[in-house]
């Protein structure tokens, strides 16, 4: 797939040296937590704290993240539910801790965004994709953000342009970039297709 | 364009010895009139003649950003070097004129941090002054511990401590004291950098355990000058203007490159800028690389040479020079 | 004496123009009949009178007018002017290199008197007339970026200098070539270049960021970039895009010498003393089709140049609409005649 650099680049959560682990993970990502395990040395859980968010996957995956006996394991509804907890667990915590993200694209790129906010480098941040290619999209001319885009082009939520979503992504919005699609000649309207899966 | 350095004409205002092994020198402008402002942690690059051979080495500057009526720097005497401490120690007086470049800074604070982690081994104490300073006035965050032989050789440690107080923590070999490295690095909030500056020894100590503990590379800087070493004369084929040249025991390639007129850009003089970086075109023999610039594939490679800090011993060199 | 300041507007009825003075010091950026990206950096030094680089910092007739336009575009969107928290001590740099060479080079416009950190500035053709500490921001009445910005032509990234790479962490972009400040601050050398076409596999920024980033103080450092921009507007942002995109469409035969406008941005790298940062002052310069014809060696390359572009540069600078009328406008000033070498004039 030809891409850009500023379009984000997964990889694979392995476990990295440090004091103390927090993994957050939505959906299908928590069997990136579960994959990591394999190979985690066997005190890792020991120090590692757990946020899941189990979405449209209900209770497949609880079970088996609980058996990995972590010291703290946390389980929400939704990421807005769940920042306020990451933003207060950030606020308290020592360098030496590693964070690892596993799951869509608008999970890593909020939770990443608390990151940032907190002072940690996002290049030492873990992360993996698992799950739906959804994609969260910033409307340049109303700032508004768009939930779960699945088409190109899509419509923004907020002020109803329709937008080209572009692979252009800013981590500090944690979203891509929409622009108008017709500015030219707004009479013309491109086919619809629904390619972010 | 190459990149380097425009040069600034100094005169000696006053030297001061510090204690038995380190001396500071103070430079003004010699037209009058103010230094360029610099950022904490920046080097200048210090010109040396020295009966027909010209040296340039690089110090920090230790005195305060905010002061730019004068520059002073700190040179601990090493009686085995090349001669670059010697020269400043026994022939640089007051009054005497001299060159110095602008400023250039390889060593500059992330002022993302929100606390600054500042580790001193012996003279690595001096980019710290200007640091601290340049913090100070701006309400920054900041630590500093500092570890030396004894108490005579602390230079600067009662300045410090009279200006910060008790962020400042001195630890003196000679009483047996060592930074409580492990603990420091376990404390720290989120957002912490932490600045290391000393022997290699020390950096790699410093680096090593930060890493272990689970801190991540950007936010572990340090200031590591290799001198260049001594060593066996070679002698060396400059390709690009026809020259060959011969390196002297006491002097760097780099510093051989120039004598012959040929002048290569530079910035550190120490193995880290990555300036003076050349190209081997052919080679017969073995490298002795001593820069933290090139990667261990490149030394390997027999490509590249950074000729501030690093020699070679063996039949034949030709640079693309 | 000094600059006559001409009264014009980059909107609505779009009265700028240049005067012919104006016209002869435009920064025509091709050295040859054709285009393509280069790392064409060289050192900024002060050059030839009665050019744009006479002066490190240039201060032209449009000087009152964009500063006007500056005004109205912040007004509605104070979202172009931004600076991350660690990006003050930039900003007073910033400050103090604008205030410096703009009294330095128009001492009849500009005056800075320095006291210690008493600083008094005096900008006669905006009516400005302030004392402040400097390093306190209690006493002005923006930020220190924003405060000089204001107060100067073109658009300023202030990058700063870690990890090996520049950071975009803050800027005054109000006149941009379809570029978002909201969008792209934050992001490092690479990604804020993402989306140019072709110039990553060419090698072109990992060589422009390796000498950026060894630009030392006293040693700034230049190139031009280019683009076309329909009316002589100088928000042409994507923020507006959906409002000025049309006018990509109301190009004809008839209207291309005085609606077209060649759109050249000179931009300057300086080291920053205190901070360490790099600034990044992009300076814009319009020329209407009608006053580049005015220089026949102009029309004739520029005629070439348009003619021949890679169709992929031509997309990411948004030509695609009007190229082929302009070219064939053009073609009337090209009596395929050669030319010299060079920026000068035959």
């Amino acid at each position: 797939m030809k891409t850009i650099l500023s379009r984000p680049v997964y990889g694979t959560l392995s476990p990295q040296a440090g004091k103390s682990h927090l993994l957050i993970a939505d959906a299908e990502g928590a069997s990136a937590i579960l994959d990591l395990a394999k190979q985690a040395p066997a005190d890792f859980f020991a120090s590692a704290h757990i946020m899941f968010i189990p979405g449209r996957t209900g209770d497949s995956f609880q079970a088996s993240l609980k058996a990995l006996k972590p010291a703290q394991y946390y389980e929400g509804p939704s990421i807005a539910a769940a920042l306020p907890r990451l933003t207060w667990t950030l606020a308290n915590a020592h360098m030496g801790l590693r964070v690892y993200l596993a799951g869509t694209e608008g999970l890593i790129g909020q939770m990443m965004q608390a990151a940032i906010e907190a002072g940690i480098d996002p290049a030492s941040i873990q992360t993996e994709h698992r799950g739906s290619w959804a994609r969260r999209v910033q409307c340049v001319h109303c700032k508004g953000i768009t939930e779960n885009v699945t088409t190109q082009p899509a419509t923004c939520s907020h002020c109803g342009l329709l937008l080209l979503v572009r692979d252009h992504y800013s981590k500090r919005h944690a979203a891509f970039q929409g622009v108008c699609i017709n500015a030219e000649d707004p009479t013309e309207i491109p086919q619809t297709e629904e390619i972010f899966r | 364009m190459s990149a380097g350095t425009n040069k600034i004409n100094v005169t000696v205002t006053e030297v001061v010895a510090v204690n038995e092994l380190v001396k500071r020198f103070h430079f003004e402008r010699t037209d009058g009139g103010n230094l360029p402002t610099f950022s904490g942690g920046a080097h200048v690059v210090i010109e040396m003649r020295d009966n027909g051979t010209t040296r340039l080495n690089p110090y920090s500057l230790m005195s305060s950003p905010l002061n730019t009526r004068d520059y002073t720097i700190s040179v601990r005497r090493d009686d085995v070097g090349r001669g670059g401490s010697l020269f400043m120690h026994n022939r640089v007086k007051r009054g005497m004129e001299m060159v110095i470049s602008y400023p250039v800074n390889l060593f500059s604070l992330d002022l993302r941090a929100k606390k600054h982690l500042m580790i001193a081994g012996g003279i690595g104490i001096t980019p710290f002054l200007a640091q601290t300073a340049q913090l100070a006035s701006t309400g920054g965050n900041f630590e500093l511990h500092y570890t030396c032989r004894s108490e005579a050789l602390g230079s600067y440690s009662e300045v410090l401590r009279e200006r910060y107080g008790n962020r400042v923590s001195l630890y003196l070999d000679e009483r047996n004291e060592r930074i409580p490295l492990e603990r420091l690095l376990a404390t720290q909030p989120l957002g912490t950098h932490i600045y290391v500056c000393g022997p290699a020894g020390m950096i790699k100590w410093v680096r090593d355990t930060a890493a272990t503990h689970g801190w991540p590379d950007d936010s572990v800087h340090y200031e590591h000058f290799a001198a260049p070493q001594p060593g066996t004369p070679f002698d060396v084929k400059l390709a690009v203007s026809g020259l060959e040249i011969r390196v002297g025991e006491q002097q760097s390639l780099l510093e051989a490159i120039e004598a012959a007129g040929v002048d290569p850009p530079y910035l550190c003089r120490g193995g880290v800028c990555g300036q003076c970086e050349t190209n081997v075109i052919s080679y017969d023999g073995t490298f002795k690389h001593n820069d933290h610039w090139l990667s261990d594939e490149e030394h390997c490679s027999g490509k590249k040479i950074m000729p501030c800090v690093s020699r070679f011993e063996g039949r034949s060199l030709v640079l693309e020079r | 004496m000094g600059i006559n300041f001409r009264k014009e507007t980059f909107r609505d009825d779009f009265t700028f123009r240049n005067s012919p003075e104006q016209v002869k010091r435009f920064p025509f950026p091709y050295h040859e009949d054709a285009y393509m990206y280069s790392v064409n950096i060289e050192p900024h030094v002060a050059g030839p009178k009665n050019s744009v680089f006479e002066h490190l910092i240039d201060v032209d007739e449009h000087y009152v007018s964009e500063m006007q336009d500056r005004a109205m575009v912040l007004a509605e969107d104070p979202l172009r002017c931004q600076s991350l928290p660690h990006m003050t001590l930039a900003g007073w740099d910033l400050l103090e290199l604008l205030m410096t060479e703009m009294a330095k080079g128009y001492p009849e416009h500009f005056t800075l008197t320095q006291d210690g950190d008493r600083w008094r500035w005096i900008n006669r053709p905006l009516g400005i007339d302030d004392t402040f500490t400097f390093g306190d921001v209690s006493t002005l009445p923006y930020g220190p970026m924003e405060y000089i910005t204001r107060q100067s032509q073109g658009d300023f990234a202030i990058l700063d200098q870690r990890d090996g790479n520049l950071w975009m962490d803050a800027g005054m972009i109000t006149t941009q070539a379809d570029w978002s400040l909201d969008f792209d601050i934050g992001m490092n050398f690479f990604e804020w270049h993402a989306p140019v076409p072709l110039a990553h596999e060419m090698g072109v920024f990992t060589r422009a960021l390796k000498f950026l980033t060894n630009i030392q103080q006293g040693q700034p450092a230049r190139r031009l970039n280019w683009t076309m921009t329909i009316n002589p507007r100088l928000d042409t942002s994507p923020e507006n895009f959906h409002k000025w995109g049309s006018d990509r469409l109301s190009v004809t035969a008839e209207n291309v010498g005085q609606k077209v406008h060649l759109r050249v941005e000179l931009q300057t790298f300086f080291r920053l003393p205190r901070s360490n940062a790099l600034v990044f002052p992009i300076r814009c310069y319009l020329l209407k089709m009608d006053e580049l014809v005015s220089v026949a060696k102009w029309g004739r390359r520029f005629h070439r140049v348009l003619r021949d572009l890679p169709d992929e540069l031509a997309e990411y600078k948004g030509l695609t609409r009007y190229r082929q009328t302009v070219v064939e406008w053009l073609s009337k000033y090209d009596d395929g005649a050669p030319t010299s070498p060079g920026f000068g004039p035959e």
